[in-house]
């Protein structure tokens, strides 16, 4: 395995977090597909993520990346196949979908913070109403992870005051709240300006690094270099490859994945 | 070349004259009231509509008016201007409709508890929302509904058709709008249902009552609706006015919501789902305060618009602050030219007393909760 040697963090990060549990799987889909009305948006998707494991989703848009994630926490329904996550079968039993909801944490590409919580309230509803915790409680674990993404002293500022790379790491706070087992990364820095992009993925970066199972859709493919087990590529509603990073960048198989490969990355 | 070319100037230049004034009142008006000769050909226009309009305005409310204290012979007088007189000897009629005079004391509690109760429920930072709120609407109209009516605890029983003047408005106003707000807020929920059951029932009960004027919803409670009922069962007539007024009000009041549910971008919804919030939650905790924020001005529209059609119940005989001020116009002890005049001023004045209120307060509202709102 040829070693790609472009940041300096990457030998640590790449094994350190290599916890990947060889029995304990995160999420399987099973012969998924999803129609919108006529038209086949996803096709037979067959995914095993096991607990621990990183992946990075890739592909042109309108390809189902983004879809894909969605069904995951049943913000899509899907029609056919199975999709099971943390061992629990997600059907149309609202009971089953909040269950796996209150595992899941789900960032997303514009943030999607509550503009009339302030940062605190927006951090705390969830764990109080859904888990039950006591406020003091609550609060406390949200100030700790407003630490972890490295703006404790926002916590009593709106949303709107805030810059888009502060209010996606509040998001990302947000989710970690309901200290979910499974993170999912809808395109978390396609909304961001340039020089705000680093500060969110170093967040990412250090989550995953605790060993947290991820799925991430992104066009940070220095991001998926550096942190991804297995890199998805996806085209037309279909994975059409999958490899571990340094095999997927320096060996694509498929046209398809070369060509795109060549045009995002110069 | 040794010409020197440096030029070194050997007198001052003269003296500009003093600039014209930038302030003050004359130029005030250049600027603002005679700019251009459009401006001015307005200008004047205006003037001489206002010293048209106004001076006659002045003299009916005030210069030749007569006060209260003033005989029915002063207001009969050629040229005299509004006959407050009048006002101030019906104003009890106007206040209480056939209220019995010797029971005055009891609307008049309401009132003050009234008053002392929604005041701090209206200012945010009087402490004690809960049990304020609880008292108004829950302990207030009980207490208000046996003290007018009577019938217990010794008090006289005063049947509503007694009932009237500024009170019933007042009351007819207040039950619609507290009853229509949550019943308004569930019908825009139910038509944005998945359940198709529930969206098709709200949608029926929208569109039907959106399209009925309210002069119709109220004859058919008062003619139609008793035809209907097997004999001996007696609705009461305010009782019926109320809840069809409600529900009138509800109607739009749903579609006022649902353009607030609808402008909110869907990430709203999926973020509060992705955290596990079950649909109420989301609703309550997410979904409604931002939608409703979104639409103050669309929902104070509709209570003023309420507020106003009370004056319509008029029409099924009962006595509101319109219908009394109409029914004394033909008061032969006040007869004057100004009577009827003076009577629907005052009608007018007070109407836009409260609907003003609201309109202020709503717009007060709407820069509080203003948090900044992008995303």
């Amino acid at each position: 395995m040829s070693q790609m040697s472009e940041t300096t963090a990457e030998t640590p990060t790449r094994h350190s977090g290599m916890q990947i549990s060889k029995t304990d799987v995160a999420i399987d889909v099973i012969g998924m597909h999803k129609w919108y009305g006529d038209f086949h948006v996803l096709r037979d998707i067959n995914l095993r993520v096991m607990r621990g494991e990183r992946i990075v989703i890739a592909g042109p848009s309108g390809s189902g990346k983004s879809t894909l994630i969605r069904c995951v926490n049943r913000l899509e329904e899907h029609q056919e196949g199975q999709i099971i996550v943390n061992g629990t079968e997600l059907t149309a039993d609202l009971k089953r979908i909040d269950e796996v909801r209150r595992e899941v944490g789900m960032v997303f590409q514009h943030f999607n913070l509550f503009p009339h919580l302030t940062i605190l309230q927006n951090l705390t509803l969830a764990p109080i109403w859904v888990r039950g915790i006591p406020k003091a409680e609550a609060e406390a674990t949200a100030m700790h992870y407003l630490e972890r993404v490295k703006i404790p002293e926002q916590a009593n500022k709106f949303p709107g005051q805030l810059s888009g790379g502060q209010q996606q790491r509040v998001a990302i706070a947000r989710s970690l709240c309901m200290q979910p087992r499974i993170m999912l990364f809808d395109e978390p820095t396609s909304a961001l300006d340039p020089e705000m992009v680093k500060e969110v993925l170093e967040v990412m970066i250090s989550l995953a690094e605790e060993g947290m199972t991820m799925i991430c859709v992104t066009h940070e493919m220095g991001f998926a270099r550096q942190v991804a087990n297995r890199v998805i590529f996806m085209d037309q509603g279909q994975i059409v490859e999958q490899n571990d990073p340094d095999n997927f960048f320096s060996n694509p198989q498929h046209e398809r994945t070369k060509l795109f490969l060549s045009q995002i990355l110069h | 070349m040794t010409t020197d070319t440096a030029f070194i100037r050997n007198e001052f230049v003269p003296a500009k004259p003093a600039p014209g004034r930038t302030d003050g009142p004359i130029v005030w008006l250049r600027k603002n009231l005679f700019a251009t000769p459009t401006d001015a050909v307005l200008t004047i226009l205006g003037i001489l509509f206002l010293l048209w309009a106004i001076p006659p305005l002045y003299n009916f409310i005030v210069g030749h008016a007569v006060f209260p204290g003033g005989t029915v012979e002063e207001c009969r007088a050629e040229g005299a201007g509004a006959c407050w007189a009048y006002i101030a000897a019906r104003f009890n009629f106007f206040i209480y409709g056939f209220y019995p005079i010797d029971q005055y004391w009891r609307p008049n509690i309401v009132f003050a508890l009234g008053a002392a109760l929604i005041l701090p429920l209206l200012v945010p930072s009087a402490p004690f929302k809960r049990i304020n709120a609880a008292l108004f609407f829950v302990v207030f109209p009980l207490v208000s509904f046996y003290l007018l009516n009577g019938g217990v605890f010794g008090l006289r029983q005063v049947p509503t058709e007694q009932w009237g003047g500024l009170m019933v408005t007042l009351i007819i106003a207040l039950v619609g709008i507290i009853c229509s707000i949550p019943l308004g807020i569930l019908l825009a929920l139910g038509r944005q249902s998945n359940l198709p059951i529930i969206k098709t029932l709200c949608v029926m009960f929208i569109e039907l009552w959106r399209a009925v004027p309210l002069i119709t919803v109220l004859f058919m409670a008062s003619i139609m609706l008793p035809l209907f009922m097997p004999t001996g069962t007696n609705v009461d007539k305010l009782l019926r006015a109320l809840v069809g007024v409600t529900l009138f009000s509800s109607a739009y009041l749903a579609e006022t919501v649902r353009g607030g549910l609808q402008a909110l971008p869907r990430g709203q919804y999926e973020a509060g789902a992705s955290l596990g919030l079950g649909y109420w939650q989301r609703t309550y905790f997410i979904i409604l305060p931002q939608a409703i924020k979104h639409v103050i001005p669309g929902i104070v529209n509709n209570f003023i618009a309420l507020f106003k059609d009370t004056s319509l119940v008029s029409i099924v005989g009962i006595f509101d602050l319109l219908n009394t001020v109409q029914a004394a116009s033909s008061d032969i002890n006040w007869a004057s030219p100004t009577q009827a005049v003076t009577g629907y001023v005052f009608a007018g004045f007070m109407f836009w007393i409260f609907c003003f209120a609201m309109s202020r307060y709503s717009l007060w509202m709407e820069r509080r909760l203003d948090t900044g709102h992008k995303r």
